[in-house]
């Protein structure tokens, strides 16, 4: 991992001034990503992990908001950029694709124009020059008859496709990093595996590195090379994908593989969940904020643990779980038995 | 987008002829007695009712009498007994200071509407949206007779800034006739920028929160087209509608007050002081003139709604 780091983000810290108090949505998040790389960022909803993709991009700013921490691009600190700055970053360096993609266009106005858009706002470009590009994008991302479907509008096109304009869109500048926010939970299932498909080739392709941001674990079983586990805005668990799905040190992780229903097992009666609720992020208990729902917890649980090296089996493999690693391996036995974690991952 | 336009000027052909039957029965057969009495005016003897009732067909059946109802008034033989003047020359000849008025109004309410309401928003909440709130409802509630009467007698009357009221053809002199427009272009345009600029706010706060405006910041594209090409765009759909409906009153000389304060001589005009005499045949021919700007507006409205927003097209 000493390899060129294309991003470096260290601290991130966003908060949102509501009306029910100051809501802490990242606390301290932190991660690289060198050239090439597909980090998957899962977690529930509202454990911070779109506002953390936004934020990159200086989404999320508004008179509400505050931020802390770096976010480091090939050396300029986008947490802290004007407004400028991060519009040349914006689409051309950075690009992002959305969840919803039926409301992600502007359904005024026709695909080929959305596209040229952004061409011509990073660069000098002709009309027919941006044009010709459009289509050739359209053309990659899989869209048939390109030069004719340029000139529809959002509403003629279906999810899928429209999800495959927003990638061209989102490539049209040959970004370097690919957001990809929750891409593939509007889409049925077998869109969402050519779209995934898409975008693996496409990093293939161009060598950008891709944030993943998604709650479905067989959308990062399929892609990423990274995951970074987060729960209420921090990071519960960093490691490779072979690390997080077949090592897990944190209990959170486990609740989460554990809660996949997998076709080659015999249906349970009840499909498996986390108990509880995530904390509210305006009011997250002290220490461990995974502890209420926690059934490890124990005393030192109450103390926050940092985000470092544990007991996995790389020096990489980091979480935030007091407990042992001894103890980690027993009890992810027994969480096993007790169907909290998939048997077959149960042992060590 | 020829189909569509081909079907919105039929239906627009349909509504007129349902307005004109209308307006023919809320004057003619609703009311009960005699319609030539009606018709006559305030001043008339029995022969001139008779032969006003002969005229008109008022001794035949209502068809009939629709009928040439509706061939007086689009042959221009409509005739006014109390002023003895021909109805339709009359209307004629106030058109263009109706339309003078209208068209300069409906440019500047919308363009002061435009600016304001998009200036409101992106302050939204701040001390300088609060101001324009202020202002916009100060704009509202001012009856248009009593802030015109208002202009008139300080600026006009006190001051001599400006003329008292009055109309100058353009082809006479240009500027007089944008002088004299000015104190009306205000008054008129006041009331709709108020109501306009606060709509206009409301959808813009509504469009900047929806996902592709994101997605237009996330392309990297500047606020300002942005805002122009993304928000303001989406934005200024509802408001088409509700520009075509008042243009088109406004045009058809539904301005009634604004050209009376400020003695235009226009439709409206021409209408107030019909109402006040009990002179029928004027009345009866502006409601079908107003009926007709605000169907052939609405149909316009309807085109460029769908030009604006591809979506309608399908349906």
């Amino acid at each position: 991992m000493s390899a060129e780091r294309l991003l470096e983000v260290d601290g991130l810290e966003v908060s949102f001034q509501t009306e029910e108090g100051l809501v802490h949505a990242v606390d301290g998040v932190s991660f690289d990503l060198g050239p090439g790389e597909i980090l998957a960022v899962v977690g529930e909803s509202g454990c911070g992990k779109s506002v953390t993709a936004m934020t990159l991009l200086g989404l999320t700013r508004s008179p509400n908001s505050r931020f802390g921490g770096t976010a480091i691009y090939r050396g300029t600190e986008l947490v802290g950029a004007s407004d400028d700055e991060l519009r040349k970053i914006r689409g051309a360096e950075i690009a992002m694709i959305f969840q919803d993609p039926m409301t992600s266009l502007n359904p005024v106005h026709r695909i080929g124009d959305q596209i040229v858009e952004q061409i011509r706002a990073h660069g000098p470009v002709t009309e027919a020059v941006a044009m010709e590009r459009a289509i050739e994008l359209l053309e990659r991302v899989g869209i048939p008859r390109a030069r004719e479907r340029i000139r529809s509008y959002p509403h003629e096109f279906s999810g899928g496709m429209r999800q495959r304009v927003m990638i061209a869109m989102a490539l049209s500048c040959d970004p370097s990093v690919l957001i990809a926010d929750e891409p593939t939970t509007a889409l049925d299932v077998t869109i969402q595996a050519q779209i995934l498909g898409r975008i693996r080739d496409l990093r293939d392709e161009t060598g950008a590195a891709v944030i993943l941001v998604t709650h479905d674990l067989g959308v990062v079983a399929e892609i990423a090379d990274r995951v970074a586990v987060m729960y209420a805005g921090r990071i519960v668990e960093h490691g490779t994908l072979d690390e997080i799905f077949y090592d897990p040190q944190h209990p959170y992780t486990w609740g989460l593989l554990g809660s996949i229903t997998r076709v080659d097992r015999p249906r349970p009666t009840r499909l498996p969940a986390i108990g509880g609720l995530p904390p509210s992020l305006a009011d997250r208990p002290e220490g461990c904020h995974f502890r209420p729902r926690c059934p490890h917890a124990f005393a030192k649980c109450t103390e926050t643990p940092d985000l470092e090296f544990r007991g996995g089996k790389t020096p990489d493999h980091i979480d935030r779980c007091w407990l042992d690693p001894e103890a980690k391996r027993k009890l992810r036995v027994v969480d096993g038995q007790t169907g909290l974690m998939p048997p077959d991952r149960a042992t060590a | 987008m020829a189909r569509f336009v081909v079907r919105r000027i039929l239906s627009m052909v349909l509504v007129l002829f349902a307005i004109s039957v209308l307006s023919f029965s809320i004057f003619n057969v609703i009311p009960g007695g005699d319609p030539a009495v009606r018709m006559a005016g305030r001043n008339a003897n029995t022969a001139q009712i008779d032969a006003i009732r002969k005229d008109f067909g008022f001794d035949k059946p209502l068809y009939v009498q629709y009928g040439k109802t509706m061939q007086k008034i689009f042959t221009g033989d409509l005739i006014s007994y109390s002023s003895r003047l021909n109805v339709v020359d009359e209307i004629k000849k106030d058109i263009p200071r109706t339309f003078a008025l209208a068209i300069g109004a409906a440019i500047i309410w919308m363009a002061f509407a435009i600016a304001l309401g998009l200036f409101s928003a992106m302050r939204a909440g701040q001390f300088s949206d609060r101001v324009l709130t202020v202002l916009a409802l100060v704009g509202i509630s001012m009856p248009v007779f009593w802030f015109g009467a208002l202009m008139n007698y300080y600026l006009g009357f006190k001051a001599g800034l400006f003329p008292n009221g009055g109309y100058v053809p353009i082809a006479e002199s240009p500027w007089q006739w944008f002088y004299h427009l000015i104190m009306p272009w205000t008054a008129l345009s006041i009331l709709f920028i108020g109501v306009y600029s606060r709509i206009l706010r409301g959808n813009v706060l509504d469009t900047i929160n929806d996902d592709y405006v994101r997605t237009a910041r996330a392309k990297g594209l500047p606020e300002r087209q942005v805002l122009v090409k993304h928000v303001l765009r989406n934005s200024l759909i509802p408001i088409v509608t509700l520009w075509g409906l008042d243009f088109g009153a406004v045009l058809g000389g539904g301005a009634i007050l604004t050209e009376t304060v400020f003695d235009l001589q226009g439709v409206g005009q021409y209408a107030f002081e019909a109402i006040g005499e009990l002179d029928q045949p004027p009345v009866m021919a502006i409601t079908i003139f107003a009926a007709f700007f605000i169907v052939l507006l609405n149909t316009i409205v309807d085109i460029v709604y769908a030009a604006l927003d591809p979506r309608i097209r399908l349906s």
